[in-house]
């Protein structure tokens, strides 16, 4: 039976075995997964966990093994954003935060099952199929990295790495019971990080516990002079590993308990907020006006973005080719048949709202829409230390259950996207079930100020029993 | 509401070949995403400034020095068609 590891878990049992072991007992536990969330095993993991045993010990993450989110290129291992664009493509190159975890010792598992090119909030839009939730297999794990959020939520990963565009972290973590971390725009390099909507997105990673995201964030984090919005900024992660959230000011925007919250999110959320004032903190009700403007602006800036990212797939440099008399339609032949409908529509509505006589009316009244959204943190993030509220207005919806209504499951997004539009970091926690399925509530802070909502997630997590609940499949 | 026409026209220009069938579904479902999109026109933007993006760094140079970049074999493995080192596409024009 799979069980929960932090990494000091997973270290204790090297130490008293081999990181070998290890290694082995995770892809035997893989080996009989039932939730689909991985897209291929690595063949070069036992070798990797070989390395580490005979450099004894040494690295961040010496021998600690890792599940890496589909997109994000890693050398001689194939990387298809789950899409059949990309099949049969093998990065000749690691992408930043591959390189760092390799510095560190860690071990990659293999690759995760998302939403064909990050674009879902289900992980139902993957040419490799859905994966299931582990607290309830006719359940999505949300998306778009779901297969991340769900190995971890599973036991077949201790760590995992994701991306961040919309609330791509942040809602499958809430939905398979996990915690997970958008950083601030610019604090993790995205240097091989296969683009969706490039000034939105940051690589985030996903773990059992909140101190283990701020090991992997120590990893990860920092300047690459290969993205050009990389900031140089020195933060120890862990040191904001600290039990203590007296007189910390908390702001509760009264627009994330909107319309359509879930009666069992809402208490849930409301009953973490009474805890952080039990444990000395305050709380007070903050207004973010333009919160229900956020998400028609950030569909329209990702998909515009997202039509000129995914021009590269074309059939010349990678992925397969079909024929045609001339190159404009062999790459219209060949995008026809191997992006999945999701991908297609995002892109045609992307060129559309880019195109001669629309730019106006929709791209840049939707950057000006931004810059309101952005003002809104600002404003309410000068007067308290961080935000809460639910990071989902539900619980993990059933399969199928949204799929063929593209703005019903747009929609879901309403409370993770304002944060991608402001660059500001958050993170989600459990803070609970509703009709036993987990509840993740959401604490955002300023820019780079990771910190913050670092120790107060790592203050809930130690005062609360939460982050105890675990899928049936898992001790 | 977005014609079939205009869903042609645009998979064109996005370089997406759309069969007629695929077209009407389509219209459909991009004009619904679209009149959600028009709600935007509620917001009051007069002297607002777009945001591209919100990482505080504009103008990023590096200094001219030439630096190992990767191998054309390793490039070249994954395309379809290669000849002499170089990938071959149908002609463009």
């Amino acid at each position: 039976m799979a069980e929960w590891l932090s990494i000091s878990d997973v270290r204790k049992k090297i130490s008293e075995s081999s990181a070998e072991e290890v290694t082995a007992a995770y892809l035997e536990t893989i080996g009989q997964s039932r939730i689909n969330g991985y897209t291929c095993t690595y063949d070069g993991a036992l070798e990797m966990a070989k390395q580490a045993d005979k450099g004894e010990g040494e690295g961040l993450l010496a021998g600690v093994p890792i599940a890496i989110k589909d997109n994000i290129s890693t050398k001689g291992l194939a990387t298809t954003c789950s899409s059949k664009i990309l099949e049969g493509y093998v990065p000749p190159y690691d992408a930043h935060v591959i390189e760092r975890l390799k510095a560190e010792g860690a071990v990659i598992l293999g690759k995760t099952n998302m939403d064909e090119f990050a674009m879902g909030t289900s992980t139902e839009s993957s040419c490799y199929g859905v994966t299931m939730n582990p607290w309830d297999l006719e359940r999505v794990p949300g998306g778009s990295s779901g297969g991340s959020a769900a190995v971890v939520a599973a036991g077949e990963a201790p760590i995992s790495l994701g991306s961040d565009t919309g609330g791509s972290v942040r809602c499958p973590a809430a939905f398979c019971g996990v915690v997970g971390l958008k950083p601030t725009y610019g604090a993790v390099s995205r240097y091989g990080l296969i683009s969706y909507a490039n000034s939105l997105e940051q690589i985030g990673p996903m773990a059992t516990c909140v101190g283990d995201i701020a090991t992997v964030m120590d990893v990860i984090g920092g300047y690459d002079p290969r993205d050009s919005t990389s900031i140089n900024r020195e933060i120890s992660y862990r040191d904001a590993l600290v039990d203590d959230v007296k007189g910390l000011k908390v702001g509760v925007p009264e627009e994330y308990f909107g319309e359509g919250v879930d009666g069992g999110v809402e208490k849930a959320v409301w009953d973490a907020i009474s805890k952080y004032e039990e444990m000395g903190a305050t709380w007070e009700k903050v207004s973010m006006p333009n919160t229900k403007y956020a998400l028609a602006a950030y569909y329209t800036i990702a998909m515009s973005e997202a039509s000129s990212n995914l021009a590269r797939f074309d059939g010349t440099r990678y992925g397969p080719r079909n024929d045609g008399e001339n190159w404009h339609v062999m790459a219209s032949r060949t995008r026809a048949e191997y992006f999945g409908k999701e991908v297609q529509r995002r892109v045609l509505l992307g060129t559309y709202a880019l195109s001669a006589g629309y730019q106006d009316k929709y791209y840049l009244k939707a950057l000006k829409v931004r810059t309101l959204v952005k003002q809104d943190f600002e404003k309410a993030l000068s007067n308290v230390d961080v935000l809460m509220g639910p990071t989902m207005p539900m619980p993990a919806f059933r399969i199928g259950e949204k799929i063929e209504d593209p703005l019903s499951l747009y929609l879901t997004d309403v409370n993770t996207v304002p944060m991608n539009l402001a660059g500001v970091p958050c993170i989600s926690v459990p803070c609970g079930l509703s009709d036993g399925l987990p509840v993740g509530l959401q604490i955002i802070g300023k820019q780079f100020d990771e910190a913050t909502i670092i120790r107060s997630a790592y203050a809930f997590e130690q005062n609360t029993d939460h982050n105890k609940a675990r899928p049936a499949e898992v001790i | 509401m977005i014609t079939k026409d205009e869903v042609e026209h645009v998979g064109w220009l996005a370089r997406i070949e759309i069969d007629d069938a695929d077209a009407e579904d389509y219209a459909v479902k991009l004009s619904s995403v679209l009149d959600y999109f028009g709600q935007l026109d509620e917001v009051d933007t007069e002297g607002v400034e777009p945001t591209y993006h919100v990482a505080d760094v504009m103008n990023i140079f590096r200094e001219d020095v030439v630096t190992p970049s990767l191998d054309q074999k390793d490039v070249l493995a994954n395309t379809a068609a290669e000849k002499d080192g170089y990938i071959k596409a149908p002609r463009i024009i």
